[in-house]
């Protein structure tokens, strides 16, 4: 697992309060992790936070698994 | 009742945000933020009040994340402002004017502090509205029109943030001594008395009063409302 990965489930498992091991790469945060939409906000902007990067609106409507969250960050953090 | 919280009031110079921030700091709040076109207008008793200039015209070329980088609780939407003519004589100025600042400037406001909001799970939203957006008024199809655009945003707005403990109301004034009302001439003056059961125009603390209850524990469980205080004007 890459850092950036790791790193992002921490957060995932953090915020939605899922174990960790119920997470799989494309597991949906709503449809899958019991997330609601207001929650896929705050994930993004812990995102934001944790990898020191701007996700704009239209980057952010996209993420909606780990996979597109770790492969934004991997193409866009610092 | 408001100690550790933070308030913004835009349009704190005015005679109702004015007596907003008055009435927050009589009640412990320390931490007072507001916006003023400009610093002339900021009285010498408002030194507690941290000012920002900031022409809500003009919001969207401004940058919120620079002047406002800190969180805040309470959201007092104020700032207004009017340029009334009958319908068939208001330039298309006077319409946008008014909607960006009355409505406009809230949806930039909103998006800023709504995300630190969230992300606290804390939040009380208080708009300024008026009794002429539920009634109407002859020469204010642009005003009324802003505000009546509010019901519908605190509706909503309350529905998507409820389950972050964030409340969005509104508290809508009858007719206030005010600046705005200052303009009205005797005759003018005259007619509203006359149509107000209780036969005064109301002070802008009664304003704050009910600003300060929809912020307070109080009114933990009330969203998506508009208080009316208009001494009996309209019973909507």
């Amino acid at each position: 697992m890459s850092d950036i990965e790791e790193r992002v489930k921490k957060i995932v498992v953090e915020h939605l309060g899922v174990e960790e091991a119920k997470i799989q790469s494309d597991s949906k945060f709503i449809d899958d992790l019991g997330a609601d939409s207001l929650d896929t906000v705050e994930l993004v902007m812990a995102f934001e936070e944790e990898f020191g990067c701007e996700i704009p609106d239209d980057a952010a409507e996209k993420i909606v698994t780990l996979k597109d969250a770790v492969t934004y960050l991997t193409a866009n953090s610092n | 009742m408001f100690k550790n919280k933070k308030l913004l009031v835009t349009g704190g110079t005015g005679t109702i945000g004015s007596s907003i921030c008055h009435y927050f700091k009589s009640n412990g709040c320390e931490d007072i933020y507001s916006t003023t076109t400009s610093m002339n207008k900021v009285k010498t008793d408002q030194e507690y009040i941290k000012f920002k200039e900031l022409n809500l015209n003009n919001i969207k070329n401004f940058n919120l994340d620079k002047t406002f980088d800190h969180d805040i609780d309470y959201l007092v939407l104020n700032a207004g402002l009017n340029r009334d003519n009958i319908f068939l004589r208001m330039s298309s100025d006077d319409w946008n004017s008014v909607i960006n600042v009355n409505l406009n400037s809230s949806f930039h406001l909103l998006k800023h502090f709504t995300k630190k909001m969230v992300k606290k799970r804390f939040g009380r939203i208080v708009f300024i509205s008026s009794v002429v957006a539920h009634t109407g008024n002859p020469g204010q199809v642009n005003y009324t029109a802003s505000k009546a655009a509010i019901s519908g945003i605190v509706k909503s707005l309350a529905l998507e943030l409820s389950t972050r403990n964030i409340t969005v109301n509104s508290v809508a004034p009858g007719f206030i001594e005010s600046n705005m009302t200052k303009k009205l001439n005797n005759d003018q003056k005259n007619s509203i008395l006359g149509r107000i059961p209780m036969k005064k125009l109301g002070d802008s603390s009664d304003i704050a009063k009910a600003v300060g209850f929809l912020c307070s524990e109080n009114a933990n469980y009330i969203t998506g409302q508009t208080l009316h205080v208009n001494g009996g004007l309209a019973l909507i």
